[in-house]
């Protein structure tokens, strides 16, 4: 495993372009984009101010800044350096920028959720979607880009909006059975659109591409419902985190509960249970010099040279709990974070008052296959895009990783000790992403055992 | 009269009283009867004194035997021998004494018996009290618990009366607040709506605004506009584009609903086949049961052979129809497995009986065979006693026999038979030396050749030497020392440590004791053949052993890691193993890292341990 030098960041805004042969980086109101094999900077780009967002187009060739301060977005092209591209929205504000999966329009969301603003930078035209709804996850677009579902809110009822993303044409609008939509989500094969509701009631409505209502689930009643939903990459299953800290997955066939993932306090029954376990060097206590100089060089080769390895526990297990404050809201309980292995074979989820540990799920046999216990709370974890492989980061100088052979712990080399904030898979390098608060640091895996 | 009576009876009283006083253990009442009546006696004297006087002997008699005939002893009659009455028939005034003698003795007895019962009686008498006493003792207190449990009763009551009302009133409360509860909701969802609607209005009122205004900003700037990412143009929105949309979408659907369905028939052809050879093996394992099976009951039977005909034929039938994937095939085929399954449960359940049968049987008769199988085995452990028995017997007449008569020849036989034994084991000690022996003789034999050999070399070498001593002779030089001859020597003992394991093989026969002794001798052998060339040439082989094994060490220390990393070869200690890569990873590059090493579970552990280990020592 080596690791890259250290770059400069700002706002966590760093992206691998998705052909991942570049890599973009803003810091402050610069944009950098850099080569990823040699990280050698390829172009500079100065916007008009600090950048709060920042995303590449489909194609790789544009990069999309936005700068919700000033309701600007300004758009630079790869292979032109000189051409530019800026879109005001003027004093109605804007809070969300994104681009259209064809990588030629760009979608605006104005304060208020007031409309969304849709520019074309073929015709320069524009167009308006109105009544968005301000929700979780009120826009989705389809895994192959060619429609795009949006959440609106008219006469307090909620309805959706099916566009076919290549000419904005409206397709399907229809009223949904919700309370208060908090999200949709499209199947990766495009055909099942998931929507469900906000957190005071559990339900979640499966819609056709045409608008059908396929199904209605709903675990329970009264209590707080809903907190995660993501589709497995094979669109077999829909898992349902919630705030009973369960997890269920629907079947695409029946659309009914085949099975329901618990997170006990005491885990009894899983393959392995990996705990962190902090290895400090006797160097406090040390009477003599002589003895000090030998610790402090074990030390160091400790924290440079050796994986730090996690220990393995015998069953049961107590995993620490945090009891949540019942007189505010959003409490920090329930399942929150959901993510299945690019193979369909794991699911990987996060309670989150349990906030120190990461459960693996074995999706084959519908069991617990791992729980990954760490010192400190886990800040974000991710599945390498092509092989069943877990990295985490919970914002201390290490990078965690899983895979079904093992667990392993490595500490960033890096001078001044760099914190992992967030990581990201590169789409196929076989390499991490790690940002820390203003930093960010590549980390590239040994590529000769993929070879084998 | 009555005076008389009781001086009489009290004199007579006295004289048992003094006997009794002296047969019997005298209780406490009857001393209290005797020191009554002996005070009594004493003073009664004068009054007896005066009874019976010289003057009135004829009264007295009369009086007596009046007195004995109203006693009832009229047999006896005292007379006088005078009619002075000086003189007193003696016979039947004695058989009159005797009499109330009787008498007195047997009303004694009775009044003692009495007095016992008495006694018996106060005494059960006093426990009666005692325990009446204790009784009431108990009764009180009982009515005490008895009265402070009703109090707690009511106490208890009463709080469950306090309790209940106060549940009411809870759960008046707790509809009051599921009332405000529902209401405040409708409230609030209702207030949420206007509120919603407001904001409706007013995002409505400011879109507005924003384009009666005509906002100046908003606009985008673009330098040159960009072609489609497909590459074509782009066109106008009209009916047929819809249609078009239209169209696509249901095809994406119908795709995705077809590629669902070959998915679906797939399994389904799976499930199918699962099912198929399923229902085949049932009828398998049915059938033959119906006909070899049970021949209890014939109507089971034919029953069983009907139904498995039946099942034959449905079998077939649905084979035929699984390929029309119909619904009255499916009708079929579920109903022909459910009546396979049916059967086979009934045959399954069927079996169960038996065996519990079986079991219930084999239980029955663990009760029984105990019984009989310890009376056979008594029966068979007698017999064997007995046969021992006249073994031992038959063993000692023989031996008697032995010492007796044909001591000499039997013995001798035996002996004999030792003396063999004896021989045998000295000749294979003869042929185990025998054996060393001859290893000796080749080891020695090989040695000679070798030394031979070596002669030869050294001749060589020594003409060799003499050659480059003349040689230097000419050149006035000193002699060099001889390399060549060390080498030829070590290619020796190599050869001999080669030869070494040949010998091993040859000597397969042999004893591990003998081995032992030969790896003894083959120690100082080889220091022998050692000790053959000159002693810097063993100096230098001393030497060159170590410096070889360290400059192995040396060249090959990092690669060798790698490999035991690779292979898991747990040859080399974990020390030697890591250091070399820290040292290479922080001279090649700074920010190089171990390997992202994938253990399994347990060699996870192992390797955490050996890291671990790695840091103890240092």
């Amino acid at each position: 495993m080596n690791f890259s030098e250290v770059f400069k960041q700002s706002n966590q805004l760093c992206k691998v372009s998705p052909d991942g042969k570049y890599l973009a980086t803003c810091v402050q109101y610069r944009l950098v984009v850099r080569d990823v094999s040699t990280l050698q900077i390829m172009h500079l780009y100065t916007c008009l101010d600090q950048i709060s967002h920042m995303e590449w187009s489909s194609d790789s060739l544009f990069i999309l800044c936005a700068m919700y301060k000033r309701g600007l977005v300004q758009v630079w092209s790869l292979e032109q350096p000189d051409w530019h591209c800026k879109i005001d929205e003027g004093s109605i504000g804007l809070v969300s920028s994104r681009w259209s999966p064809d990588g030629r329009h760009i979608l605006n969301t104005t304060e208020f959720h007031l409309r969304i603003t849709v520019w074309s930078l073929c015709t320069k035209a524009v167009s308006y979607i109105k009544y968005p709804k301000a929700c979780q996850k009120g826009i989705d677009f389809s895994r192959d880009g060619s429609y795009m579902a949006l959440a609106e809110r008219r006469d307090c009822k909620d309805f959706v909006s099916i566009f076919v993303c290549d000419d904005w044409h409206l397709l399907r609008h229809f009223e949904t059975e919700t309370q208060d939509l908090a999200g949709l989500e499209w199947s990766p094969n495009g055909c099942v659109l998931a929507v469900w509701d906000s957190c005071l009631e559990y339900k979640v409505l499966l819609y056709s591409l045409d608008g059908r209502l396929l199904s209605t689930y709903s675990a329970y009643e009264w209590s707080l419902g809903v907190k995660s939903v993501s589709w497995s990459p094979s669109s077999q299953f829909l898992a349902i985190g919630s705030y009973d800290e369960k997890v269920r997955i629907i079947n695409h066939i029946t659309w009914k509960k085949i099975a329901q993932f618990e997170h006990p306090a005491t885990v009894e029954s899983t393959k392995t249970v990996y705990k962190e376990v902090e290895r400090r060097p006797a160097v406090a206590h040390s009477s003599t010099p002589r003895v000090n100089v030998l610790t402090n060089f074990v030390s160091l080769i400790n924290s440079l040279l050796l994986p730090h390895l996690d220990e393995i526990c015998s069953l049961p297990v107590q995993i620490p709990v945090v009891k949540p404050d019942p007189d505010r809201a959003n409490p920090k309980i329930g399942v929150s974070v959901l993510a299945f292995s690019s193979d369909n074979h794991y699911l990987a989820t996060k309670n989150d008052n349990m906030a120190s540990a990461v459960w693996v799920w074995n999706m084959q046999k519908m069991s617990l296959e791992a729980v990954l216990e760490q010192t400190s709370a886990v800040r974000c974890f991710q599945w390498d895009p092509r092989h069943p492989r877990l990295a985490l980061c919970t914002g201390n100088t290490k990078l965690y990783l899983w895979s079904p052979g093992g667990c392993v712990a490595v500490q960033v080399p890096t001078e001044g000790g760099f914190q992992v904030h967030s990581l990201n898979w590169h789409c196929s390098d076989n390499s991490l992403i790690l940002l820390g608060k203003e930093q960010l640091c590549l980390c590239y895996m040994e590529t000769d055992e993929e070879d084998k | 009269m009555g005076e008389w009576w009781t001086t009489e009876a009290s004199m007579e009283n006295c004289e048992i009283s003094s006997i009794s006083h002296v047969t019997m253990s005298p209780s406490r009442q009857n001393n209290f009867v005797s020191s009554y009546l002996f005070p009594l006696a004493k003073s009664s004297y004068s009054v007896i004194s005066a009874f019976c006087t010289e003057d009135n002997v004829l009264q007295c008699i009369s009086y007596i035997n009046q007195e004995l005939a109203s006693l009832g002893l009229c047999s006896t009659y005292i007379e006088a021998t005078s009619p002075e009455g000086t003189g007193l028939n003696a016979v039947p005034a004695l058989n009159a004494i005797y009499e109330l003698l009787q008498i007195h003795r047997r009303t004694m007895s009775t009044v003692e018996a009495l007095e016992k019962e008495q006694l018996k009686k106060s005494s059960t008498m006093e426990l009666m009290q005692t325990s009446n006493t204790r009784l009431k003792d108990q009764l009180e207190l009982s009515i005490r618990e008895k009265s402070g449990l009703h109090e707690m009763e009511r106490q208890l009551q009463l709080k469950i009366k306090t309790l209940q009302s106060c549940l009411k009133t809870e759960k008046d409360e707790v509809q009051k607040l599921q009332s405000i509860i529902a209401s405040r909701a409708s409230q609030y969802s209702h207030d949420a709506k206007r509120k919603e609607r407001e904001a409706a209005k007013l995002k409505e009122r400011l879109s507005q605004l924003l384009v009666d205004r005509k906002d100046k900003k908003l606009a985008i700037d673009v330098l040159n506009c960009l072609g489609r990412s497909d590459g074509k143009r782009g066109h106008w929105k009209t009916a047929k584009a819809t249609a078009s949309h239209e169209g696509e979408m249901y095809k994406s659907l119908l795709s995705d609903y077809e590629a669902s369905q070959k998915s679906l028939m797939l399994e389904n052809a799976e499930l199918k086949k699962v099912l198929q050879q399923m229902k085949k093996e049932m009828i398998h394992i049915l059938s033959p049961c119906s006909s070899s099976g049970r021949g209890a009951t014939a109507d089971d039977s034919q029953e069983q052979h009907h139904d498995s005909d039946g099942e034959e034929k449905m079998g077939d039938t649905s084979r035929e129809t699984l390929d029309q994937s119909c619904e009255h095939a499916r009708e079929q085929l579920t109903n022909s497995i459910r009546q396979q399954w049916r059967k086979l449960r009934n045959h399954v359940e069927k079996l169960d009986s038996q065996v519990s049968q079986v079991q219930n049987q084999l239980e029955s008769n663990k009760e029984m065979i105990p019984l009989e199988t310890h009376e056979d085995e008594m029966e068979r452990m007698r017999c064997e006693v007995q046969q021992c028995k006249e073994f031992i017997h038959a063993q000692q007449q023989l031996l008697q026999q032995q010492l007796n008569t044909s001591f000499d020849d039997e013995t001798a036989a035996l002996l004999n038979d030792c003396y063999t034994l004896e021989e045998k084991e000295r000749l294979k000690e003869e042929w185990k030396l025998f054996e060393e022996q001859k290893r000796n003789f080749e080891r020695e034999r090989k040695n000679f050749t070798e030394a031979a050999i070596r002669l030869g070399r050294e001749k060589k070498a020594f003409e060799e030497d003499r050659a480059s001593w003349l040689k230097n002779q000419f050149l006035n030089m000193t002699p060099f020392t001889d390399r060549r001859r060390c080498s030829s020597s070590d290619g020796h003992s190599a050869l001999s440590v080669r030869s070494e394991p040949e010998i091993r093989m040859s000597s397969v026969k042999a004893q591990l004791a003998k081995s032992s002794t030969y790896t003894t001798f083959s120690t100082p052998r080889s220091s022998q053949s050692g000790a053959v060339p000159s002693t810097p040439e063993l100096y230098r082989t001393l030497r060159l052993i170590p410096e070889s094994s360290s400059s192995r060490h040396s060249n090959r220390g990092l690669w060798q890691e790698c490999s035991t990393i690779e292979d898991g070869d747990n040859q080399q200690p974990p020390e030697t193993c890591f250091p070399p890569p820290s040292v290479l990873f922080q001279s090649q590059k700074r920010h190089k890292n171990v390997g992202f090493i994938q253990p399994g579970d347990h060699e996870k552990g192992g390797t955490a341990a050996s890291f671990r280990g790695e840091h103890k020592p240092s």
